[in-house]
């Protein structure tokens, strides 16, 4: 059971601070991280290689400082790594991104499962595995929190709903995203982060030309969506901060509350009307 | 090719074999010739002193889209329920459609969901297309992917709005592939451009610390997912529609997966999403206990609980009741926020309550900026007394 693992490096935006001025974002220091889910997608390969045997080859693209995250994967327990880099590559919406990573993943030889995580924490979109898997021509299960069981043929999964779960049998290959519910991923072993640190260690960066693409299919231009603006979040509120000792406030507070749109969506004041 | 040497012109001075950033170009014989390896970026073309060098790239063009036409919204549904989201699509799809002079089309897959098509119509659509078989009857990836494909492709929708449920994040995708689309996920704002007639999608990036707003101006239809509970919902009961029922053929080995079985788990929370009142906690709140005097509070104002990512974590609260950028996106009436700092993690399930309240001991708190009115207060003591007052005067 061979798997290949996409994994992102992103700042880790939970410790993200907003300039108080400007309401910019504040990039500097910002640490660098697998990106979550995709620590979990790692998790779960690696847990079946455990289990079954196989190979597990970490993907990332991104600057040539992602290969921190390709050696967080290899000290993990990932057998081999692989860097797309390249300058023509940035600035790629999902269609481009996930364009580049299936002619990757159709270069890196033959496996039987795409992990990836749900989302990444810096982009939120979830369209990345979907994407790589129809480019790709496989089947998915999005939002998998259990493997069932995997055998030659099949895997079974269950993943979550809204009000729920399902389990699903899946025909290999296929892709699988995963979520955090899933398991907790391993911390790396120091003597594998060594290696994956030495000159020979099992990984390969791979520019455009070595994945058999165009400039202009990739990256920035490759992309049908572009970003044409960037702002802070802005709030319209009244921001009246009441005073006074507790009943009074409260009293205020409640008769704000009564004299707002919102009154009819409160049960309290239903029942005095009706009364 | 898409970029050549004319040998004629060439003198073999190995200026281009240094600019290539992919060694994609040999001299053979004293002229440079290009391999197979040559990602047409162009690096080569600048530095030819001999101009021999020739490329047939040209500027991206923005295409004529013209025959695209009408703003569709997939109308999702499960054992022939509605998700709540696509009535709320159809409300904006028909501003939308207003501003464009567009007509509004809902696309409807499932078995034995015909009855489902006059709500779309009585929210806003004025055609609904209606794709029936069995294997559509519960969710699966590849035959609802295919059926929408193949409907895209036939009427040619200039704009595409899917709720970013977990089915929508699962489908969408596969459909811009697909097709051949951008898809902006999880839009949290649609308008139309009044100068360039396109979409603008506004989407909350970095985890809701930035908002970056999205034009795909290259490719159609403009296919976005939307936030649930983010737009609203706007009956049209006297609002005539046609249905236009599609056939559809597809068979089990295409498909690759089967629903082996659905389980639905009994909700420990509640529908937030549904929520006209909620009554959330943060650290302030303490320990699990307190939530206990929060959920007094909601109970009398016919409301729920939820909590932030830290009352998640401290096991205080389940997860299905966390709001924010990792949790649930809300949008009740009302929502009061106790003890809640107001990270923007938090701030970016809420904000688009329609009142806000804040009750937090320190006076600083970020959540007092977002509020419409705010209490500075120990919410122990503050939240049994709005109790009081409320029971007092609902008799």
């Amino acid at each position: 059971m061979d798997s290949i693992v996409l994994i992102k490096q992103v700042p880790d935006t939970t410790e993200v601070q907003l300039d108080p001025k400007t309401g910019n974002l504040i990039r500097e220091g910002l640490k660098s991280i697998i990106n979550p889910d995709d620590a979990h997608a790692l998790e779960a390969a690696l847990t079946l290689k455990d289990r079954f045997g196989g190979k597990v080859t970490a993907l990332s693209m991104g600057p040539m400082q992602a290969i921190d995250v390709i050696t967080e994967a290899l000290g993990m327990g990932a057998d081999a790594g692989v860097l797309l880099t390249d300058r023509a590559f940035a600035g790629a919406d999902t269609w481009a991104t996930s364009f580049t990573l299936a002619r990757a993943i159709q270069q890196v030889g033959s496996w039987d499962l795409v992990f990836c995580g749900r989302q990444a924490i810096d982009g939120d979109t979830a369209q990345i595995g979907p994407q790589v898997a129809d480019w790709l021509g496989i089947p998915q299960a999005a939002y998998v929190f259990a493997i069932e069981s995997v055998n030659p043929k099949h895997i079974t999964v269950k993943r979550r709903l809204e009000d729920g779960y399902e389990r699903l049998q899946c025909r290999l290959p296929a892709l699988i995203t995963v979520i955090g519910e899933m398991n907790t991923p391993r911390f790396p072993r120091v003597d594998r982060l060594l290696a994956g640190c030495r000159e020979k260690a099992p990984i390969r960066v791979f520019n455009a030309a070595d994945i058999g693409v165009k400039t202009r299919e990739v990256g920035l231009e490759g992309s049908l969506t572009h970003v044409i603006k960037t702002f802070a979040p802005k709030f319209k509120r009244e921001g009246k901060i009441l005073e006074g000792g507790k009943e009074s406030v409260v009293r205020e507070l409640i008769q704000r509350l009564k004299a707002s749109e919102g009154a009819t969506a409160c049960r309290a004041f239903a029942s005095a009307c009706e009364l | 090719m898409i970029v050549w040497v004319e040998k004629d012109l060439c003198d073999g001075c190995r200026r281009c074999l240094k600019a290539c950033p992919y060694g994609a170009i040999e001299i053979k014989e004293g002229k440079a010739e290009i391999l197979d390896r040559c990602t047409a970026c162009g690096a080569c073309l600048e530095v030819c002193k001999a101009k021999a060098i020739f490329s047939d790239a040209e500027p991206k063009k923005i295409p004529d889209f013209s025959d695209h036409t009408g703003v569709w919204v997939f109308a999702e549904q499960r054992n022939g329920r509605l998700n709540r989201v696509c009535l709320e699509l159809l409300g904006k799809a028909r501003e939308l459609g207003e501003a464009l002079d567009q007509e509004v089309c809902a696309v409807l897959l499932g078995s034995r969901v015909s009855d489902l098509s006059q709500t779309l119509i009585r929210y806003g659509a004025d055609k609904v297309y209606l794709v029936q078989h069995k294997a559509l009857t519960h969710y699966r990836t590849i035959p609802y992917a295919d059926a929408v494909e193949a409907l895209v492709k036939i009427h040619k929708p200039n704009i595409f709005l899917l709720g970013a449920s977990h089915l929508g994040r699962d489908l969408a995708p596969r459909i811009s592939r697909r097709v051949g689309c951008g898809l902006t996920a999880d839009c949290t704002e649609l308008s139309i451009d009044p100068e360039e007639k396109i979409l603008l999608q506004t989407r909350p990036a970095f985890g809701g610390n930035v908002m970056a707003t999205i034009a795909n101006r290259y490719s159609r239809p403009q296919m976005a997912t939307v936030r649930p509970g983010v737009m609203v919902a706007v009956p049209t009961p006297d609002k005539k529609g046609a249905v236009v029922r599609h056939p559809f053929q597809i068979t089990e080995s295409r498909i690759g997966v089967k629903v082996l079985e659905t389980v639905r788990e009994k909700k420990t929370g509640s529908d937030l999403a549904e929520a006209k009142v909620i009554v959330a906690g943060g650290r302030g709140v303490g320990d699990a206990q307190g939530f206990q005097i929060l959920r007094e509070l909601a109970d009398v104002m016919g409301g729920e609980v939820a909590g932030t990512r830290v009352a998640v974590e401290e096991g205080w609260i389940p997860p299905e009741n966390q709001v924010g950028q990792t949790g649930k996106s809300v949008r009740p009436e009302i929502y009061i926020a106790c003890g809640v700092s107001g990270a923007i993690q938090h701030r970016a399930g809420m904000m688009h309550s329609r009142y806000i309240i804040a009750v937090n001991k320190d006076p600083r708190a970020p959540i007092f900026q977002v509020a419409d009115w705010g209490i500075v207060g120990d919410l122990h003591e503050i939240v049994p007394e709005m109790i009081r007052q409320l029971q007092a005067s609902s008799g």
